[in-house]
């Protein structure tokens, strides 16, 4: 009960209170290239949902098995090929950035291809974004997200497990998805407005986003609200 | 095959005319996002700096190697080498800002303004120019990152890098600092910067 409580508020977190673009500010970028039209958005979000939802799967594998310190995959490799000493104190956690963004461009790089094999429709639909979101930060930044649950945690009872993992990767596309398809369906109507010239472009944008966030802010303190009243203590 | 800019050229276009923020719209994570204070604002623009110099000369020695199917994926690798060592560099001697940043560090791997330079022109041009380049482009990037910060954090607390300088009775604008107050900031200041830009050229019978 108590697995499923934190689940549902890491997905309610991911999703509205901390939005990825509204509060993190990451994402930004197609936030306010691709928001011009309602269908588009909805296609960039699904992309980056789906991407997310596999490179924080990859990234928390790789994570958990090969670069925390102590993990059992190089644990295994250093002791069988250098020293039992050496395999006592490996930690990789410096390679991380690395390993993952390798992890994501090639994660990316596989997902196209298998799209446009297997489910050309569906390659139709989002295809085109695909390769833009590899540099994506919104990608990078769940995968740091989950890192900083794994590694560097004093108690091991909060380290994250796969299911929290995911509950980040998928929600927090989905509150990547709500935030650009909200501010593609004000741009379309703004393109209906008489704005004067300096604001025309991502300057009304900019703004339009900010009124959003203010709005994104009414959720803060939902979270510990729902907390209390789900597990019926303070 | 056009004539490329020179290094003197490259350097100058990077501080305005070709502006990372105003005007070509890079790298707005970290500009929405550390811009809450002019310190961390100032540590960023370090950093990325740091990073796109090094990146530059990089690409700028091995241009010749690149093939061009596998050239984001080496621009990408060696931008995440060196953000290791800033990330490192910071965790061991600013902790406190390092802290403050948080992820916002490694996410400079991401920052489109370091793969756009490689691309348009660390791959295509000499070390010198690159390097101008880079320069440019940082120091245009510090100034933008330093104006909206400053901007926020003035409002917002009434202080500038940690020195107050409104007087005590100033309201803190507490919005400023807070996400939507970074949307707003930018978004003014963008229209100001186009305004500016659009009047110029007008004094200037239609300018270039």
């Amino acid at each position: 009960m108590a697995y499923l409580v934190d689940i549902f508020l890491i997905s309610i977190s991911a999703a509205l209170i901390n939005n990825f673009v509204l509060y993190y500010f990451v994402g930004i970028c197609p936030f306010i290239g691709v928001s011009r039209q309602v269908d588009m958005a909805l296609g960039m979000g699904s992309a980056v949902t789906f991407v997310m939802t596999i490179a924080v799967f990859i990234c928390w594998t790789i994570t958990t098995l090969v670069l925390q310190p102590g993990a059992p995959v190089s644990v295994w490799i250093a002791s069988f090929f250098v020293s039992p000493e050496a395999a006592a104190v490996i930690d990789l956690t410096i390679l991380t950035y690395i390993v993952y963004i390798f992890a994501i461009a090639s994660a990316v790089q596989f997902v196209e291809m298998y799209v446009r094999k297997f489910y050309p429709p569906l390659y139709k639909s989002f295809g085109v974004f695909l390769p833009l979101i590899t540099t994506n930060c919104a990608i990078l930044f769940a995968c740091l997200t989950v890192m900083s649950h794994i590694i560097g945690v004093e108690n091991p009872g909060e380290v994250w497990d796969l299911g929290r993992a995911l509950a980040l990767g998928i929600f927090g596309g989905v509150g990547f998805t709500i935030a650009i398809v909200i501010m593609a369906g004000i741009r379309e109507e703004l393109d209906l407005c008489d704005i004067p010239a300096p604001f025309q472009g991502a300057a009304i944008t900019l703004i339009v986003g900010g009124i959003l966030a203010m709005a994104f802010m009414g959720f803060t303190g939902v979270d510990s609200g729902l907390r209390a009243v789900l597990t019926g203590g303070p | 095959m056009q004539v490329l800019p020179t290094p003197t050229e490259r350097f100058i276009q990077g501080i305005l005319p070709e502006n990372p923020v105003y005007r070509q719209l890079l790298g707005l994570c970290p500009t929405l996002a550390v811009t809450g204070g002019l310190k961390p604002a100032l540590t960023m623009a370090a950093a990325v700096g740091f990073v796109l110099l090094c990146a530059n000369i990089i690409t700028s020695l091995i241009r010749n190697l690149l093939k061009p199917h596998l050239r984001i994926v080496v621009f990408t690798l060696t931008i995440a080498t060196f953000v290791t060592i800033v990330d490192r560099f910071l965790a061991a001697y600013l902790y406190q800002m390092s802290k403050a940043l948080g992820p916002y560090i490694p996410l400079i791997i991401v920052n489109c303004i370091i793969i756009c330079r490689c691309e348009v022109c660390a791959s295509r041009q000499s070390v010198p120019a690159a390097a101008a380049d880079a320069l440019g482009q940082s120091l245009g990037f510090g100034l933008a990152l330093a104006g909206i910060a400053a901007v926020r954090e003035l409002l917002g607390t009434g202080m500038l890098a940690g020195y107050p300088v409104l007087p005590e009775s100033w309201p803190d604008w507490v919005i400023m600092v807070l996400p939507p107050g970074a949307f707003l900031t930018f978004g003014l200041l963008l229209a100001l910067v186009n305004w500016i830009s659009a009047d110029k050229q007008q004094g200037e019978g239609g300018g270039s």
